[in-house]
C-alpha cells in the first residue's frame, strides 16, 4: 500500500464531500419545483404527453404510472433488439438478438442494471445503443430518482394523500439533472480523449504486425450518462478499462466522482427537505464510513496480493515502479489503488461500471465487492435507489432500537406502525430472496453449473456474484460465469425486474403511508436520529442484517476460498 | 388490590408449568410465528429421530439428534412457561376478585321512592334499570348509580383500600360497584349493568388476560419478527443446495438447529409475556387498563393534563397570615376571624382557627347566643351574628359590597392588598364587621391570606417528566394570576386558568391537533368527553359511571398523580420490548461463529479458523448454541416480567445506556455462554 494510493482515497472523499452540498441544493430545487429555467420545454412535454403537472398522485397512482412507463419502455427495447437487423444505423450489419438475450437486456437497461451478457461492440447496433440504451440510461436513472423524491415527500409532508407526480418527477429529473450533467461530463471526456463518432470500425496493424479491428462508436455521450445515472453499461465489453472509454487518470477520477455525485447529493436533499440537515449528514457519514471500510479492506487485500505468488518468490510489494500485489485483471494504467477504489465505488453505488475484472480480485477483495451490493444499495447506492434503500434500513433500525427509549417507534415525526413495518419487512425480504433462491438453484442444477468456468468455492462466488449484481441492479460481473444461456438470461432478467420494481412498490407504499400521517413534534423523549450513536446503530443494523442473510453463502464462497488460498489451493 | 402472598408463588409456578404444556396445542402456538417455527422444527426433528431409531441409517447419530430434539422442545416450553407465568399472576388476582363475586341476595324495589317496600331476589336476576335498596352489612348486588341516600361503603374488595368511602346520590360520588359493602345508613341504587357485564366481571377478564388482543406496537413487532424469520428460513433453506455444491450433505436436524438459533426466539418467546406483565404492573399500581393499547399509548404521552386541586395541590387551602387594614389591631382581627370561623368545619375554616390560636394566642370564644351563617353560593360569604357584632368573611368583592350596603367605607389599602395576595397565588379572604347598637359602624378589618399547598415532591416529579420529554399542563378554575403563581411554585410547564369543563376538551383537542398524545385524569361526569378524547384517560374509581365508561383506565385508589406511574409503566413496557429485540438480534453474531464452521468442518476444514470460540466439535458447537438459545429465554423471564429499569432521562441518554447493555451484552454474552455450555457438555460426555 502506497502513499499515492491513500492520497487517491483522500482526494475522492474530499471531492465528494465538497460536491454534496451544492448537488443537494440543486436536487432540492429540481424536486420541490422551484427550478424552472427550462419551463418552456417542460410545458411542451406535458402538453404533448397530456400530463397535468399539478396533479398530485397518491402512492398507488404514482406506482401505476412508474410501472406503466417501465413496462412500455422495456417492451419497446425488446422489439428493437429483435428487429435490429431491419433497423438503420447498423454499419456492421448485426442481426436480431436472440429472444432470451433480448428479454434479459431489455430488463437490464430498464432496471438501471446494465448487466451485459454480450459484447456490446459485436452484438448491438449503433441504433440499439443510441436509441434504446442511452434512452434507458437516462430514463431508468430518472425513475429511480423520482421514487426517491416521492419517498422524501412522504416523509416531509403531513396529512397528504399525494406524494407528487411521477411524470413531472421523471421529466424534471431528466431535464434539470441528468441531461445537463451528462452534457458537461461528455464534453470533458471528449477533451480528454474519449471517442465520439459514428464511424465504422478501424482496421489497424499492431506493432507485432497483426491486423486488429478497432471498434468505434458514440462512446463519450454514453459514458457520461453511464456514470452519472449509476448505469454502468459500457459501450465496449471491457467497459471503463478500455482506453476509448476511460483514457486518462483524470477521466478515471472523474468517473468515480460522477458515480457518487447524485447519490451523495440525495442525502443532502433529503436532510434539507425533511428539515433535519443533520440527519442527512448522518446518512452521508454512514455511507462514507462503509465505503471507506470496504475500500480499505479491498485495497489491503489486493496490495498484499496472492500468498501463493509470494510463496513462489514473486515480488508483491508495491513501490513507485512496481505495482505489486495482485495485478491480475487490472489495467496497468490504473494500478491497484485506482482499481480497488473504482471496484469499491462501483459496487457500493450500484453502478456496475468497471475498470478492472472483479473475478480476478483476491477472495477478500472479491468479497468486498459482493458484500457492498449485498448490504442492499445503501452505500450511496444507485441514483435515488441509494437513498430509498438507506431510508428503509433506517426505518428498520428505528423500529428495532426505537422502542428502547420507551416510546412507540417514531421517525422524523412519523409513527412507524404495523403497516410501515410490513412494507419495510417485505422490502427487506425480497432482496435476499431474489439473490439466494436462484443462486441455490443454479448451484445444483445442470443448467446452472453448465456456465461455470471455475470449480470449488470460486465457482460458487461467480454464481452468487451474478445474482447479487442483478438483484442489486448493479450490473458488474464476476466474468468467470458465461451468462449467455437461456437459463441464466431468463433468471437474470427476472431477478433484475424483481430487484427493481418489487422493491420500488413497497418504497412508494411507505411514502404514501408516511405522507398520510401528521407529524409528531420533537421532544427530548424522541428517538434521536441525528447523533453519532444513531450512526453507529444504523451501521450495526445494516451489517448484522447483511451478515445474517449472506454470511452462510459467503462462507462457502469467498471466505472458504480465502482460507484455502492461504493454505496454497487455487481455483 | 390484594396481591398473592409468597406461599402462593409456588402455586403460580406450578400452574404455569402445567399451562406451558397445555399451550403446546397448535391453536395457541399459531399466535406466535417465531415460536411456531421452533415448534415445527422440534416436531420435524422428533420425527427424524424416530426414523433414525427405527431404521438405523448408517450416518445417523441418534444420541445427538435426541439431545437436539429435547432442547428444541424445551425452547418452546420455556417460551410457553414465560407466558404462563405472566398470566398466572393475573389469574391469582382474578381468583381473589372472583371470591367477592359470590351470589348475593338483593333487596329489590318496585318504586325507588319507597325504600321500605323491598323484596328479595338473587343478584344474578337483576337487570339494567332495576332499583335495589342496600342496608348496612349488605354487599351491593351490582354496579349502579345511587339515586337516594348517603352511606359509607367498604370498597376494599375492589381497591384494596381499607378506609371506607362515602357514596351519595347526585354529584360525582354516586357510582357504586357490585361486590362492595355498605357499612352505614342506606342507599337506593339503580342498577346500570346486567349480569356478567359488571365492573367486577370486566376486571376479572382483564386481569386474567382473557381475550387479550395484540396491541398495535406488539403487532408491528410481530410482523417484523415474522419478516426476519422468513429471511432466515430463506437463508437456511438455500444453504442446503449451496452445501451440496460444496460437496457436503447437511442433516435436517442440523439445519433446524441453525434456523432456531438464528430466528429471534428470545424476543419471540417473551413478547407476549412482556405485554401481559406490563398490564400486570399497572394492576399492582391499582390501575386497571381497559386495553393494552392504552398502556402502549401511555409510553408515548407528550402532554399530561393535571387538575390543580387534589392533584398538584392538597385539596384544601390553608390560612397562612392575617393582614389588618385601616389601623385595626391584628389581634382584634385574629379574634374576629376566629369567632367567624369557629363553627366552620371546612378545612379552610379550621386552618383559620388554628392560625388565630397559635400565632395570636386567641382563645375559643365561649358559646353564647351566636347565629352561624354558613357559606352560600349566592352571597359568597359566611359569618356569625352575636350580641356585639356581625362578622363576615368571604371573597373581596362580596364582602366590600356588604360593607357598602351597610354604609361603611372601604380602607384604601384593601384593594392593593387583595391583589398582591392573589398575584402571589394565594386566596384573599376579606373580614369585615358591623357593630350593633346606635352608632353601629361598618368596617373592613383585614384580609386572611389563604394559600394552596403544593403537595410534597411534585416539583421533582414534574422535573422527571420533563427529562423524559413530557410536558405537564395544570388545569384550574383560578384566575390567571393565582394560576401562574401556583404553576411556578409546582414547576409545571404550562397552565390553563379559569377553565370550564368544556375548555378541557378544547385543550385536549388542541394538543392532539399538534400531533401530541395527551393523558389526563378525571372523575366528574363533565370530564367524560375529554376523558374519551384523550389518548390516555384515567378515570377515578370514586368518580361517576360516565367518567369510568369514558376513560380507558381506571385508578382504583382514585389518586390523580398516578398518571405519572402509568406513563412510566408504558415506557417500561416498550423499552423492554426494544431491549430484548436488540439482544435477540445481536445474539446471532456469536451463533454464526459457533455453528457455521461446525457445519462445514468436513468440506472446508480451513473454515475452522472461524471457530474463534475453539468449541470442542461440530456436534458440541451446534448443541451448545441450541442449549444457550433455550436457556437464555428462561434467564430473561424475570427481566421480561419486571421490565427494563426506566430512568427519567432524555431519549439519547436512555438509548445509549440500553444499547450498551442489551446490544453490547447481546453481542458478548452468547460467546461466553456457548463456550461454557460447550465445556460442560464435554465434561459430562454428552457429545
Amino acid at each position: 500500500m502506497t502513499t499515492n494510493g491513500w492520497v487517491q482515497f483522500g482526494l475522492l472523499g474530499m471531492t465528494v464531500a465538497l460536491l454534496t452540498r451544492p448537488t443537494g441544493a440543486w436536487l432540492v430545487g429540481v424536486y420541490s419545483g422551484s427550478f424552472g429555467a427550462l419551463g418552456f420545454a417542460e410545458r411542451a412535454i406535458y402538453r404533448v404527453m397530456r400530463i397535468d403537472p399539478n396533479q398530485d398522485q397518491p402512492w398507488t397512482r404514482y406506482a401505476e404510472a412508474m410501472l406503466t412507463f417501465s413496462v412500455v419502455s422495456m417492451l419497446m427495447t425488446y422489439l428493437v433488439l429483435r428487429l435490429q437487423g431491419m433497423l438503420p444505423l447498423n454499419p456492421q450489419h448485426l442481426g436480431a438478438v436472440a429472444p432470451s438475450q433480448a428479454f434479459e437486456t431489455a430488463a437490464s437497461f430498464t432496471t438501471n442494471t446494465n448487466w451485459q451478457s454480450y459484447a456490446g461492440e459485436s452484438t448491438m447496433s449503433y441504433f440499439s445503443q443510441l436509441t434504446q440504451f442511452t434512452f434507458h440510461n437516462v430514463a431508468s436513472a430518472a425513475t429511480g430518482m423520482a421514487v426517491a423524491a416521492a419517498l422524501v415527500r412522504g416523509v416531509s409532508r403531513k396529512g397528504s394523500a399525494g406524494i407528487g407526480n411521477f411524470w413531472v418527477d421523471l421529466v424534471r429529473g431528466t431535464l434539470y439533472v441528468l441531461l445537463p450533467l451528462s452534457l458537461v461530463l461528455a464534453l470533458v471526456f471528449v477533451q480528454q480523449g474519449t471517442i465520439q463518432t459514428l464511424q465504422t470500425p478501424v482496421v489497424a496493424t499492431t506493432l507485432e504486425g497483426v491486423t486488429q479491428t478497432l471498434a468505434m462508436g458514440p462512446v463519450a455521450s454514453q459514458e457520461a450518462i453511464k456514470l452519472v445515472g449509476t448505469n454502468g453499461g459500457g459501450f465496449f465489453n471491457a467497459n471503463s478499462a478500455h482506453p476509448f472509454e476511460n483514457p486518462t487518470p483524470l477521466t478515471n477520477f472523474l468517473q468515480i466522482v460522477a458515480i457518487l455525485l447524485i447519490p451523495a447529493g440525495f442525502t443532502r436533499m433529503y436532510g434539507r427537505l425533511v428539515s433535519s440537515p443533520r440527519h442527512g449528514w448522518v446518512l452521508w457519514s454512514v455511507m462514507g464510513l462503509l465505503l471507506t471500510a470496504g475500500g480499505a479492506a479491498s485495497y489491503y487485500a489486493e496490495a498484499h496480493g496472492n500468498p501463493v505468488h509470494a510463496a513462489r518468490g514473486v515480488d508483491v510489494v508495491g513501490t513507485a515502479t512496481n505495482p505489486g500485489g495482485n495485478m491480475e485483471g487490472k489495467e496497468v494504467r490504473f494500478g491497484i489503488p485506482s482499481s480497488t477504489l473504482y471496484a469499491t465505488v462501483t459496487t457500493a453505488a450500484s453502478s456496475g461500471a468497471v475498470n478492472s475484472m472483479h473475478d480476478s480480485f483476491t477472495p477478500l477483495g472479491g468479497l468486498v465487492t459482493m458484500l457492498n451490493i449485498q448490504l442492499g444499495e445503501v452505500i450511496f447506492g444507485g441514483v435515488g435507489a441509494g437513498l430509498y434503500s438507506m431510508v428503509m434500513m433506517v426505518i428498520l433500525t428505528v423500529f428495532i432500537a426505537g422502542l428502547m427509549v420507551g416510546r412507540t417507534p417514531e421517525y422524523l415525526g412519523k409513527k412507524i406502525r404495523a403497516r410501515e413495518v410490513q412494507v419495510a419487512s417485505l422490502y427487506a425480504l425480497i432482496f435476499p430472496a431474489a439473490i439466494l433462491v436462484p443462486t441455490a438453484a443454479s448451484a445444483v442444477l445442470p443448467q446452472g453449473l453448465a456456465g461455470l468456468a471455475n470449480a470449488g468455492p470460486h465457482g460458487l462466488s461467480e454464481i452468487l456474484y451474478a445474482f447479487t449484481s442483478t438483484a442489486g441492479n448493479n450490473g458488474s460481473a464476476f466474468a468467470g460465469l458465461s451468462g449467455g444461456s437461456t437459463w441464466y438470461n431468463t433468471l437474470f432478467g427476472l431477478v433484475m425486474l424483481t430487484g427493481r420494481f418489487a422493491m420500488m412498490v413497497p418504497v412508494l407504499a411507505l411514502a404514501g403511508f408516511l405522507g398520510e400521517q401528521g407529524r409528531v413534534p420533537d421532544s427530548s423523549g424522541t428517538f434521536p436520529v441525528t447523533t453519532v450513536l444513531f450512526g453507529v446503530l444504523l451501521i450495526s443494523v445494516i451489517a448484522i442484517l447483511g451478515a445474517l442473510t449472506f454470511f452462510p453463502a459467503l462462507a462457502l464462497g469467498p471466505v472458504a476460498e480465502h482460507y484455502l488460498v492461504n493454505a496454497g489451493r487455487l481455483f | 388490590m390484594p396481591t398473592p402472598s409468597d406461599p402462593a408463588r409456588g402455586a403460580v409456578a406450578r400452574r404455569a408449568l402445567r399451562e406451558a404444556v397445555v399451550k403446546l396445542h397448535p391453536r395457541s402456538m399459531r399466535q406466535n410465528p417465531v415460536m411456531l417455527v421452533v415448534y415445527v422444527g422440534a416436531l420435524l426433528t422428533t420425527v427424524l429421530l424416530a426414523r433414525d431409531l427405527a431404521f438405523h441409517p448408517g450416518d445417523s447419530s441418534p444420541a445427538f439428534t435426541a439431545q437436539l430434539a429435547i432442547w428444541l422442545w424445551f425452547t418452546v416450553l420455556f417460551a410457553n412457561f414465560a407466558e404462563a407465568v405472566a398470566e398466572g399472576r393475573g389469574k391469582a388476582q382474578a381468583d381473589t376478585l372472583r371470591a367477592s363475586r359470590t351470589r348475593t341476595r338483593a333487596r329489590k324495589l318496585d318504586d325507588p321512592t319507597q325504600p321500605d317496600h323491598y323484596y328479595y331476589v338473587s343478584s344474578n336476576e337483576l337487570e339494567r334499570g332495576d332499583f335495589i335498596v342496600c342496608l348496612p352489612g349488605d354487599v351491593i348486588a351490582g354496579d349502579g348509580e345511587v339515586v337516594a341516600g348517603v352511606a359509607s361503603v367498604d370498597e376494599s374488595a375492589i381497591t384494596g383500600e381499607s378506609a371506607p368511602v362515602v357514596r351519595e346520590s347526585g354529584g360525582d360520588r354516586s357510582a357504586v360497584t357490585g361486590g362492595t359493602k355498605v357499612l352505614s345508613d342506606f342507599l337506593v341504587v339503580r342498577i346500570t349493568a346486567g349480569p356478567g357485564e359488571t365492573f367486577l366481571d370486566r376486571m376479572i377478564a382483564l386481569v386474567e388476560g382473557a381475550g387479550r388482543q395484540k396491541t398495535p406496537n406488539e403487532l408491528a413487532l410481530t410482523i417484523l419478527l415474522a419478516g426476519l424469520t422468513l429471511i432466515l428460513i430463506l437463508t437456511v433453506v438455500t444453504l442446503e443446495p449451496l452445501a451440496r455444491y460444496a460437496g457436503t450433505r447437511l442433516a435436517v436436524p442440523v439445519l433446524v438447529a441453525l434456523l432456531v438459533c438464528l430466528i429471534p426466539t428470545t424476543i419471540g418467546g417473551l413478547l407476549s409475556a412482556i405485554g401481559i406483565a406490563g398490564m400486570d404492573r399497572l394492576i399492582r399500581q391499582n390501575v386497571i387498563a381497559m386495553s393494552g393499547r392504552a398502556v402502549e399509548a401511555a409510553g408515548d404521552v407528550d402532554t399530561l393534563l393535571l387538575d390543580k386541586t387534589g392533584t398538584i395541590t392538597l385539596g384544601n387551602r390553608h390560612a397562612v397570615s392575617l393582614h389588618p387594614v385601616g389601623g385595626v389591631d391584628d389581634h382584634y382581627l385574629a379574634a374576629c376571624a376566629l369567632s367567624a370561623s369557629n363553627a366552620d368545619e371546612t378545612p379552610e375554616g379550621r386552618s383559620i382557627v388554628a392560625l388565630a390560636r397559635s400565632r395570636y394566642g386567641q382563645k375559643t370564644p365561649s358559646e353564647g347566643d351566636v347565629r352561624v351563617l354558613p357559606f352560600s353560593a349566592s352571597t359568597r360569604m359566611s359569618g356569625i351574628d352575636d350580641e356585639v357584632h356581625s362578622v363576615r368573611k368571604g371573597a373581596g368583592d362580596a364582602v366590600t359590597r356588604w360593607v357598602r350596603e351597610h354604609g361603611g367605607l372601604i380602607a384604601p389599602e384593601l384593594q392593593a392588598l387583595v391583589e398582591s395576595i392573589a398575584r402571589g397565588g394565594g386566596t384573599p379572604l376579606v373580614v369585615a364587621e358591623r357593630l350593633h347598637g346606635v352608632n353601629g359602624s361598618v368596617r373592613v378589618l383585614g384580609v386572611i391570606h389563604l394559600k394552596d399547598v403544593v403537595k410534597a415532591g411534585m416539583r421533582e416529579r414534574f422535573e422527571r417528566l420533563r427529562a423524559m420529554g413530557i410536558r405537564t399542563v395544570m388545569i384550574t378554575g383560578d384566575n390567571p394570576l393565582t394560576a401562574a403563581a401556583i404553576a411556578s411554585e409546582a414547576g409545571v410547564d404550562d397552565f390553563l386558568a379559569e377553565a370550564r369543563p368544556e375548555d378541557k376538551m378544547a385543550l385536549v383537542k388542541r394538543e392532539q391537533l399538534g400531533g401530541r398524545l395527551v393523558a389526563m385524569t378525571g372523575d366528574g361526569t363533565n370530564d367524560a368527553p375529554a376523558l374519551a378524547q384523550a389518548d390516555v384517560g384515567v378515570a377515578m374509581n370514586s368518580g361517576t359511571q360516565a367518567a369510568k365508561e369514558a376513560g380507558n383506565m381506571i385508578d382504583l385508589e382514585s389518586n390523580p398523580t398516578k398518571l405519572i406511574e402509568v406513563v412510566e409503566v408504558g415506557k417500561q413496557l416498550l423499552m423492554t420490548r426494544g431491549a430484548l429485540t436488540t439482544f435477540s438480534i445481536a445474539n446471532d453474531v456469536a451463533k454464526y461463529f459457533a455453528i457455521l464452521p461446525a457445519m462445514f468442518l468436513t468440506t472446508y476444514p480451513a473454515l475452522a479458523s472461524l471457530n474463534i470460540m475453539r468449541l470442542h466439535s461440530g456436534n458440541s458447537a451446534i448443541l451448545s448454541s441450541v442449549i444457550f438459545n433455550a436457556l437464555v429465554i428462561i434467564a430473561l423471564i424475570p427481566l421480561a416480567l419486571r421490565g427494563v429499569r426506566s430512568r427519567p432521562a432524555p431519549a439519547s441518554v436512555i438509548l445509549r445506556r440500553n444499547l450498551v447493555l442489551y446490544g453490547g451484552g447481546g453481542l458478548i454474552v452468547p460467546f461466553a455462554g456457548i463456550k461454557l455450555i460447550d465445556m460442560a457438555l464435554v465434561a459430562m460426555h454428552l457429545v
